[in-house]
């Protein structure tokens, strides 16, 4: 089988794959790296995203063999130990989530509004940007409200 | 979705080289609409080959008074250049409001225009700009290239390595998309160059198709009321659970009195 090395969250790994492996695949079987969620599988939901070359990318609509040599960050990546990343924090203060499910992919898609998008985020803005990524429990409210927060504290 | 051979070219010779070799094969670009297809084993490629890694597909270069947009640079990239915005401001506008923003990492402009899928945004732009589609054989008039539902004038182991767009006096481009995956349920693109007016419509038919009754009324008088007179033959427009063909053949003209007021 075809062998892949790549950077996940700052670490060199390698696996071998088949040619058909999604990457969200290999990220949750092959690395056991199962903060990154499958929802849909149909590349609605946004569960799934991550960033690769530090841009969010839906990881159950690329293969694996697509990362190969690029870098990619999942949600297990964000975190500094115990001290969550700030965008993180702002889901928790917020209340951003219920049963936390679309949580993973909320937070990545969170980071790459920020990147293209700036700290100081308009509601319409947020609620605009979140158009891939679906939530079933909260409404979106609180998501939109930590999202904003978070986008905020990551710029102090 | 079944396995396949994975090919990877680094040139546009070895992609065509890499399909004629294969059984079945298919290129890749962004994955957007071919890995679901896969998925659903809708397709079953013995063989694909992806594009990615080839440099020469990417890019946007601005050549007098036309842009050329390579096949693999994403719609994010279309949207986000500076380029496009300040030559076709309603093309980047387009690019933006494709799908959501992790699919616009991925999906490519060549992509979307070689699957020629009848409710994608792109194939309106390159109709309604009057493009040019460069590929690896030949290059291809926008009027010649989108031939049926998903279907154009590409043969089996020719890839679009390019697009090039001219630049129009005015232009916009108005979606009535489905709100759950943002394809357009009718799109209508109008460009206006000098007296000549350009309107390419998606959505409505099987396939992306000029909308000649409203250019003959538009060429002489370019305005929305203008265009009351024009009839919509409902006998020509899709039908499915989003809207019916009654109501699709409202929607054009709507979409298009809302671009033209947009190009004023």
């Amino acid at each position: 089988m075809p062998v892949i090395n790549l950077r996940v969250n700052g670490n060199p790994v390698s696996g071998e794959v088949e040619a058909r492996t999604l990457l969200v695949q290999f990220l949750r079987d092959n690395l056991r790296l199962t903060g990154t969620h499958v929802g849909c599988d149909t590349s609605q939901c946004g569960a799934c995203v991550v960033l690769m070359d530090g841009k969010s990318v839906k990881s159950c609509t690329m293969l694996a063999m697509m990362a190969d040599d690029c870098d990619v960050t999942t949600i297990e990546g964000l975190a500094n130990g115990s001290e969550l990343h700030r965008m993180q924090q702002a889901f928790m203060d917020n209340h951003g989530l219920q049963c936390g499910f679309c949580t993973p992919g909320m937070i990545m898609s969170a980071l790459d509004i920020v990147e293209r998008n700036g700290n100081d985020l308009d509601e319409a803005t947020i609620r605009r940007e979140l158009t891939g990524n679906i939530c079933r429990c909260t409404g979106y409210h609180n998501i939109v409200k930590a999202v904003k927060a978070g986008a905020k504290a990551m710029g102090d | 979705m079944y396995d396949f051979s994975y090919h990877n070219p680094d040139s546009v010779a070895g992609a065509v080289s890499a399909m004629n070799k294969a059984e079945d094969g298919k290129f890749v670009a962004g994955g957007q609409t071919m890995l679901p297809t896969m998925k659903h084993r809708l397709a079953s490629p013995s063989d694909i080959i992806v594009l990615g890694g080839i440099a020469e597909l990417s890019g946007i270069t601005v050549d007098g008074d036309s842009i050329s947009i390579g096949a693999m640079t994403t719609h994010a990239e279309v949207a986000a250049s500076s380029d496009v915005q300040a030559m076709i401001p309603a093309l980047a506008a387009l690019a933006a409001n494709i799908g959501d923003p992790a699919v616009r990492n991925c999906g490519t402009i060549g992509g979307s225009v070689a699957n020629n899928d009848p409710a994608a945004d792109y194939p309106a732009a390159v109709i309604a700009l009057g493009a040019t589609v460069k590929t690896s054989k030949r290059e291809i008039s926008a009027d010649d290239f989108f031939t049926g539902m998903f279907e154009t004038a590409l043969e089996e182991d020719e890839l679009i390595t390019a697009i090039s767009f001219p630049k129009a006096d005015a232009a916009a481009y108005m979606k009535f998309e489905n709100p759950a995956s943002r394809y357009a349920i009718v799109g209508v693109f109008v460009a206006k160059t000098g007296d000549d007016v350009r309107v390419g419509i998606t959505g409505a038919t099987p396939c992306a198709h000029r909308g000649m009754r409203l250019e003959g009324v538009l060429n002489s008088n370019f305005s929305g009321d203008a265009l009351e007179s024009v009839e919509i033959p409902v006998d020509k427009m899709n039908a499915d659970i989003h809207a019916s063909a009654e109501y699709r053949a409202h929607l054009v003209k709507v979409m298009t009195r809302r671009a033209v007021a947009a190009c004023s």
